[in-house]
């Protein structure tokens, strides 16, 4: 065994190489995560823009477009938006005593129809003067009234005025005017009050005036210009139209949409408020408690919904004067509460068992430090979802009692009573429920597509998934 | 199997119970005497209801009273229709309601399973992006401007034909319930088509799809037996929500195409407060829902092999 001869120098400390891992990049919070899922996500950074700007419409909007919704103008009518506003001005309205005359000398022919209507004065929307040549034989006239031209199917309208007396000839139209193309037919009467076959029309072009204090008085010439008799002006802008009582569509839309968003985001935050407190006190308490608590909400959880919220409607009732959102809110809450509470009690339940907990727990933390650092941040994600989804399902629900009458009570404005009152006069005015069918349409969805964002950029299980 | 079933008919029973009360509770905390209103009530219509509820007596009492008769099934007289009883109300107009429904289902069903199988197969391409971009707009539209949609749409095809060929409002037959039953299950087809789609999608690279490729099954008997048929499971939970809705949906288009079902009578009842029918229909209607949740449990259990019921 030759003796081996080591010398200080042979011992060289070992020099340890290893990789040491380090971070490349910045390290993220979750939350500064999710904002840059969200942010890469097309769809849900759309819908983000569509929900900040109704927002803004509704908060703002009133701001700028300051006409009050309860005004009525009642020269316009369900006024579709892009109407032609012209006016002239005219003197104010005098009666017309009409024209009469002998009637003519009677014939052996049949009764026939007059020769030829005229208008006595330039037909507006103030009044329509008609006149028209004596009928042989003819004992009094009938008026009608339409809106399309009768000749093809003989359809003359609405009846709007009966003369008895043979002598007279001409008609005054002051029924509901507006400034469109009637067409106006007379058709004569025999000895026993029958109409005769024949008729005669004229298609008449009404314009639209309004009087000179009308027109002061509702600010339609500057502050210091007099108006004249036969001046032009506009009258008032209406850029969304009007509505069947002459309402403002686009302020009605603005306060309507206070009521809907208001609903759809102060229910869901107190619901889910509840839900939480009750679901995290059954989670934390657990055993029979939990049992109990979660029992209740089975029950709540089987009410019909939409029954319920009818039935509590009711039961709260609307006093005179009171807009009913409050009854609403209300009933909404007492109803919606339990899915939040079974989602966080779920929540709570399964985070309780990982194994986080338990490390942070061996590490030595605290009850509160658990629940503030690992509990609330680790629900917040699902729960800010399940609020995100709740606002349109809100907005639908407030719209449907709108729309059976069990909404908020006239004149408060909502999305959903003005669609009801829209669908009246849907075919002629398809304005009036095309807007707020619209708005209910682009909210809901831009609350589902920020949703569906907002899930994929906060549920890491949902990531994978479609 | 059984003692679930029968475990879940007594939680039903006791659900029902719990609507009832709710449904009475909230009822006697109206403001004033429901037999006054401002329209007045028969004097004698008023005694016999006074009688037969015994509205002089305690509510406690009072409460036992409406639970026996509920229990009997004896829902009541009607406060605005003159010798009519609630039951015959339901009895003449549920059936209505129930044809509607049902087609509204099929129509919901079929159409939510055959687009979302498409949309899966052709995922990201044109059809996929075509009807999920319809899907979106179905989910967003609320079901009184669908329905108002669909009757314009209905004036206009009339109009276009030059004779009625299809009834835009009433009830009677087929052609009657064609356009509200689809009207009425489109917002749940949409809904149906969304959830068969990701279904679908996490089934169609599934291990034993890709084992039934490989022994040489025809695609379109891999699509029939082994992706519809396991895709479909999913969509048949959602069936008791989705009877839900389409019930109160029922509501709406039977308002706007003016069939006589009972969801119109319901609504009917609420804005003439016809207290009466509003209990009446409130406890069925919710009866009605709770055996359609547990039916639909049940046969999930059967469809579904892997799930015990317990």
């Amino acid at each position: 065994m030759s003796e081996l001869s080591l010398t200080a120098a042979d011992f060289t400390p070992v020099t340890v190489e290893r990789e040491v891992q380090s971070i490349s990049r910045p390290s993220l919070s979750y939350w500064r995560d999710a904002w840059l899922r969200l942010k890469k996500n097309r769809r849900a950074l759309i819908s983000l823009f569509i929900v900040v700007g109704l927002l803004v419409f509704t908060i703002a909007g009133p701001w700028m477009w300051t006409i009050d919704p309860a005004t009525q103008d009642l020269d316009q009518l369900s006024t579709p938006p892009g109407a032609n506003r012209q006016a002239k001005i005219v003197a104010p309205y005098v009666p017309w005593v009409g024209i009469t005359a002998e009637p003519a000398p009677v014939s052996e022919q049949p009764i026939g129809a007059t020769a030829k209507i005229r208008l006595a004065q330039t037909a507006t929307t103030q009044s329509v003067r008609l006149e028209w040549d004596p009928v042989p034989g003819a004992t009094g006239y009938r008026v009608y009234r339409n809106l399309y031209d009768p000749e093809p199917d003989g359809a003359l309208g609405l009846p709007i005025g009966e003369i008895y007396d043979v002598r007279r000839i001409s008609y005054e139209d002051l029924l509901n005017l507006s400034p469109t193309r009637f067409w106006y037919s007379i058709v004569a009467t025999d000895e026993l009050g029958r109409e005769v076959s024949d008729h005669t029309t004229l298609m008449v072009d009404a314009i639209r005036v309004v009087t000179i204090d009308q027109a002061i008085t509702d600010g339609l010439v500057g502050p210091h210009v007099t108006p004249e008799l036969g001046d032009e002006v506009l009258v008032k802008l209406h850029p969304l139209g009007t509505d069947y009582l002459g309402r403002d569509m686009l302020s009605r839309l603005m306060y309507g949409a206070r009521v809907s968003l208001f609903m759809g985001i102060v229910a869901p935050l107190f619901f889910v408020l509840i839900g939480i407190l009750y679901g995290s006190a059954a989670g934390f308490i657990g055993g029979r408690v939990d049992q109990a608590l979660m029992r209740f909400a089975d029950f709540v959880v089987a009410l019909p919904f939409l029954l319920f919220m009818i039935l509590f409607k009711i039961a709260f009732g609307i006093g005179p004067g009171e807009s009913g959102i409050l009854p609403m809110l209300v009933a909404l809450i007492l109803l919606s509460w339990p899915a939040t509470a079974r989602l966080v009690r779920g929540q709570i339940l399964q985070i309780r068992e990982e194994a986080y907990i338990g490390a942070a727990q061996l590490l030595g933390a605290k009850t509160h430090y658990l629940i503030l650092r690992h509990m609330i941040p680790n629900t917040l994600g699902v729960i800010l979802v399940t609020l995100t989804f709740a606002v349109p399902s809100v907005i639908f629900v407030e719209a449907f009692l709108s729309f059976i009458g069990m909404g908020v009570a006239p004149p408060t404005p909502s999305w959903g009573s003005m669609c009801n009152e829209g669908i009246q006069t849907m075919l002629n005015h398809p304005h009036e429920l095309i807007f707020p069918a619209l708005l209910i349409s682009i909210t809901v969805l831009g609350f589902n597509l920020l949703g569906d964002g907002l899930r994929d950029a906060l549920d890491a299980r949902m990531r994978s998934r479609e | 199997m059984y003692s679930y079933t029968l475990k879940r008919l007594f939680q039903g029973v006791i659900t029902i119970w719990f609507i009832a009360t709710a449904t009475f509770v909230a009822m006697h905390s109206v403001p004033g005497d429901p037999l006054i209103n401002e329209r007045g009530v028969n004097e004698e219509i008023r005694r016999n209801l006074e009688e037969r509820y015994g509205l002089d007596r305690p509510v406690f009492e009072q409460y036992l009273i409406y639970m026996s008769n509920m229990a009997r099934g004896d829902f009541g007289i009607s406060f605005t229709q003159q010798n009519r009883s609630v039951n015959d109300i339901i009895r003449e107009h549920f059936p209505v309601s129930a044809t509607l429904g049902i087609l509204a289902i099929v129509f919901a069903g079929i159409g939510g399973v055959l687009w979302g199988a498409l949309t899966a197969l052709y995922r990201n391409r044109l059809p996929d992006v075509i009807i999920m971009f319809l899907v979106i707009l179905g989910i967003s539209v609320p079901s009184f401007v669908i329905a108002a949609l669909g009757q314009l749409a209905l004036v206009s095809l009339n109009g276009f034909i030059g004779f009625s060929i299809l009834p835009v409002a009433g009830w009677g037959t087929v052609l009657h319930m064609l356009v509200p039953s689809l009207v009425l299950g489109l917002g749940t087809m949409a809904f149906l088509t969304r959830l068969m789609r990701s279904s679908m999608l996490e089934i169609i690279n599934a291990d034993f799809v890709r084992t039934a490729y490989s022994k040489g099954l025809p695609p379109t008997r891999v699509f029939m037996k082994h992706q519809l048929r396991n895709a479909i499971l999913p969509v048949i939970t959602i069936l008791g929500p989705a009877i839900a809705a389409i019930t109160t949906g029922g509501f709406v288009v039977e308002l706007v195409f003016a069939i006589p079902g009972l969801g119109r009578f319901f609504v009917q009842a609420v804005q003439q407060l016809d207290y009466t029918v509003i209990m009446g229909t409130t406890v069925f209607y919710g009866a009605f829902l709770v055996f359609m949740v547990i039916a639909v449990d049940l046969v999930y259990g059967l469809v579904d092999p892997r799930v015990r019921l317990e």
